[in-house]
């Protein structure tokens, strides 16, 4: 079974959305993309005009028994997504990994139109729970 | 404990309830929810039902026994038949109904029916008819129903305990309101019920569950119309009046809906139910809701609407507005519902994901923070009745309004890039173009007819004489109006291929504005070269004016009078057809003279409507070259008849060409084999006549490759007519010589129009260049073989 593993993080860099599919892993996956965090920091710093940092492919970082890749994503606000998914799942194209990012970029905007939501709370929407869990059906 | 006394239907009801109650089956029912949902369902006053409850001894007890619990629903009939809670009158009051209790379930109803069938049916029948007048307005739909109903209903009736009196009285508390009912009625039944909630959500819950199983065997009590047994089951929630029906109503300041609400509601309550039961011929509504099944609840019923619609002026009294988020969010979080709950509302009915409100949407969100405090849960999606498409105010449930407009939207949006070739697509395709020159015309080179017909011609006639007068520039326009007219309509068909190009034309000369109409067609038609052969008559309709479509010959012939020598006879009998078109046809014949403006006839394909002024510049320049030749030479009649006949066969050729060639690709081929053909035969007048014409054949040469390309998408043919035309109209050498400089100057004007048209037609100038190069072999062939007859 593929794993999966979507994280969103606020600007400052607090976790927003925390989502995987096997929920065994959920800590090493959380690890993991704590780790990335750093990564994507680099980049989103770096990279001075292009802010919507499509992706990034970490084969680095690679578990003894696992690999994964880790895809960053970067929206125009600096929050950021990230996708964990395990190198068995090579079925996964870079396409699809952006497509998923599009997805959730505008769910994530779909979130942000209620006014009802405080940016910086933990989303806890429905719809985008939803919009998730079919990605994640999906690609798993 | 008073004694109490009951009648068997009494006896019979009251042991259901209490076996319903007695979940524990103790015997004696504690105040566990059941109870409290029953006491619920029979809609009184909270205030009435703590009377009750210690007026039966529960209070005393602290739980419900069997006494207690019969004693209890006594005097739930007592209260809702209107009479004082009084002990004494346990026994005392005959005949009293049945406590009814609010039941949203037609097969709770249909077993009531079948229940009280035959136990109570005297008495409980005559109710329908009375039970049902004295209802509120709400009840009036019930009314309406009551006479449709079938069985059903009466049996409907028979769960009501059925005392019209006792129909009257719970007015406010309308029995009628099923849990199941639409959340809008909800609040109806809140106000009505004023009950308080024993517990808070939990006791909803509590209820609500068991209010589902109490359905279930609860047949008897069941009075109010059940909205949809199958609601209830599937939505657990809601009691029917869910306790938040104090906070409903300081949810809203203002609470004008309170009674009206409520009264609603069991009257759509009613409605549904008996709908769904009847399945009579109940307005759309009801059926929607009974047909909707599960979405019944959510039927926002018309005053319901009325009200949300009020709230929305408070708040945006542009009712075609929109809240925007931040007072919505403070409208709805009046309601006191959780945050987390609101925001779901929110992403439910915000349809458009906006951040803002319409109406509809508004309406939707308020409907489901109803149905929330109701204690109905919130749905995973939208429900169809609240889709924000009803544009519609006065039906809360019309689906197919949005979806036509919807259809609406959609079909502008095809017919514009559906160019048929049909007329009518073209005169669509006309006023689409002209909005969206750009987009359409580089797009889409679409097959469409090119042949002009009969309503593009008039157009193009139209433009035509407009842009005659218009067009200032040379000389030559004024001369051979209609020639160039002609010519400029063939080409202008050619060059209809590109849209753009039609349009870019329009701010061309005269001519091309003339030719634009035709070059539209042409564009349209995108220049295929099948839709160009289909067009294969060559723009007869747009010379009309000129007088002369086809019968361009006949000008040919007035024009070419005096010039005319026999030369004529073939090709240039054919006269100029207005626009040649493009050079297709070889049959034309391509008399090679007219190379040059048969090729420029041919290039209207690229659909430059390239100004009439440059094709026939053209032409002119290789005629006048022509001229100039024999204006050294004072050439004889021959000579100068020559250039004439070259003219004319150019003319006739562009002539034929437009007639034959309706199409780009005719045109083209023609022009370009004619331009060989008269490069050829320039050159052999040049060499007949002294030095200076060679060098101007040469130059013409030049130039028609030059302006061949131009021509090609322009009217060719156009150009060749109007030079043609001119030429031939002025005999005299000297003439042309002058016409010549002003030609050329027109034609440098033009060059430099269509070489903006160009630009834009490149890519299918390319293909039509193509296939005139073939064309043009061909021709040349032909040409060979003609030359000897053309040199006479």
């Amino acid at each position: 079974m593929f794993h999966i593993c979507l994280l969103m993080f606020s600007p400052q860099n607090y976790p927003l959305y925390i989502r995987s599919v096997p929920s065994q892993n959920e800590l090493k996956f959380h690890y993991t993309v704590h780790t990335s965090l750093d990564v994507v920091e680099e980049k989103v710093s770096a990279v001075g005009k292009s802010l919507a940092d499509q992706r990034e492919l970490y084969l680095g970082l690679l578990y003894p028994t696992e690999d994964y890749k880790v895809y960053g994503y970067v929206t125009n606000s600096k929050v950021k997504f990230v996708i964990v998914v395990d190198s068995s799942n090579t079925s996964l194209r870079d396409n699809e990994i952006r497509s998923m990012f599009r997805k959730l970029h505008n769910s994530f905007t779909d979130v942000m139109c209620n006014p009802f939501y405080n940016p910086g709370d933990p989303i806890q929407s429905k719809a985008f729970n939803g919009i998730v869990s079919g990605m994640m059906v999906q690609t798993g | 404990m008073e004694s109490l006394t009951l009648s068997d239907v009494e006896q019979k009801y009251y042991s259901e309830l209490f076996v319903y109650c007695d979940t524990d089956n103790t015997k004696k029912v504690a105040s566990n929810g059941r109870v409290l949902d029953l006491f619920r369902a029979a809609q009184l006053p909270s205030e009435v039902v703590l009377q009750i409850t210690e007026l039966c001894g529960a209070t005393r007890l602290g739980h419900f026994g069997r006494s207690q619990f019969y004693i209890a629903l006594k005097l739930i009939a007592i209260a809702q038949s209107g009479l004082p809670l009084r002990v004494e009158s346990l026994n005392s009051v005959k005949d009293l109904p049945l406590p009814r209790f609010v039941v949203g379930k037609n097969e709770a109803e249909a077993r009531h029916a079948a229940l009280y069938q035959d136990a109570d049916s005297q008495g409980l029948y005559p109710a329908p008819g009375t039970a049902l007048i004295p209802r509120p307005p709400g009840r009036g739909h019930q009314n309406k129903k009551g006479p449709p109903s079938s069985t059903s209903l009466p049996a409907h009736e028979v769960i009501q305990p059925l005392a019209p009196s006792i129909e009257a009285q719970p007015e406010p508390t309308s029995p009628v309101i099923s849990p199941h009912q639409s959340p809008p009625t909800s609040p109806h039944s809140w106000r009505k019920h004023k009950r308080q909630h024993s517990g808070g959500n939990a006791d909803r819950q509590q209820v609500v569950a068991a209010a589902g199983a109490v359905w279930t065997q609860f047949r008897e009590p069941q009075t109010g119309p059940v909205t949809g047994d199958g609601m209830w089951s599937s939505h657990s929630p809601p009691p029917p009046l869910p306790p938040s029906q104090e906070s409903w109503v300081s949810f809203t300041a203002d609470t004008p809906p309170s009674s009206t609400l409520p009264a609603m509601h069991p009257s759509s309550v009613q409605e549904s139910t008996t709908i769904r039961t009847v399945a009579s011929a109940a307005t759309t509504n009801e059926i929607q809701r009974q047909s909707s099944g599960y979405d019944d609840p959510w039927k926002i019923t018309d005053e319901q609407r009325q009200y949300y619609i009020n709230q929305f002026k408070t708040i945006q009294p542009d009712l075609t507005g929109l809240i925007p988020g931040s007072a919505a969010k403070e409208f709805f979080t009046k309601s006191k519902l959780p945050i987390l709950e609101l925001s779901h509302i929110w992403e439910l009915s915000d349809f458009d994901k906006d951040g803002a409100l319409t109406l509809d949407e508004f309406c939707a969100a308020f409907h489901l923070v109803v149905a929330r405090k109701n204690g109905y849960d919130l749905p995973e999606k939208l429900p169809e009745s609240l889709m924000p498409k009803l544009i519609d105010l006065d039906d809360s449930a019309e689906v197919p309004e949005p979806a036509a407009e919807v259809g609406y939207s959609a079909s502008p949006v095809e017919v514009t890039p559906n160019k048929s070739p049909s007329m009518p697509s073209l005169n669509q395709a006309w006023p689409e173009m002209n909005q969206s020159n750009e987009d359409t015309a580089i797009v889409h080179p679409v097959p469409i007819r090119m042949t002009p017909s009969k309503i593009h011609m008039q157009e193009m006639e139209l433009k035509r004489t407009g842009s005659d007068h218009n067009h200032p520039t040379s000389p030559l326009l004024a001369k051979p109006p209609e020639l160039s007219e002609e010519t400029k309509l063939p080409p202008s068909m050619k060059f209809v291929a590109a849209n753009t190009v039609g349009d870019g034309y329009s701010s061309s000369d005269s001519f091309t504005s003339d030719q634009e109409p035709i070059t539209r067609q042409r564009s349209q038609s995108g220049a295929s070269p099948e839709a160009l052969k289909v067009v294969a008559p060559p723009p007869p309709p747009p010379r009309p004016q000129q007088s002369h479509s086809r019968s361009s010959s006949l000008d040919m012939n007035r024009t070419f009078a005096a010039p005319a020598a026999p030369g004529q006879p073939q090709p240039s009998a054919i006269a100029f057809p207005p626009a040649v078109p493009p050079r297709p046809l070889p049959t034309q014949s391509s008399v090679p003279l007219t190379g040059h403006r048969v090729e420029a006839e041919g290039v209207p394909a690229g659909g430059a409507v390239l100004t009439t002024t440059s094709p026939q510049q053209i032409p002119q320049q290789p005629n006048f070259a022509d001229f100039s030749q024999f204006q050294a030479f004072a050439a004889s009649e021959q000579p100068s008849s020559l250039p004439d006949i070259d003219k004319h066969s150019e003319a006739g050729q562009a002539d034929k060409i437009s007639e034959g060639a309706g199409p780009l690709r005719a045109v083209k081929s023609d022009g370009p084999a004619d331009e060989r053909t008269s490069a050829t035969v320039n050159s052999a007048k040049g060499s007949s006549g002294p030095l200076a014409p060679p060098p101007k054949p040469v130059r013409r040469r030049l130039k028609s490759e030059d302006e061949l390309r131009p021509e090609d998408e322009q009217i060719g043919p156009q150009k060749a007519g109007a030079i043609a035309a001119p030429l031939t109209s002025q005999p005299s050498i000297p003439r042309s010589i002058g016409k010549d400089k002003k030609a050329i100057q027109a034609s440098i004007r033009r060059n430099k129009e269509t070489n903006t048209v160009l630009a834009r037609l490149n890519s299918e100038l390319q293909q039509q260049l193509k296939d005139l190069l073939e064309e043009r072999i061909s021709l040349e062939v032909q040409l060979e073989q003609l030359r000897p007859f053309s040199h006479l």
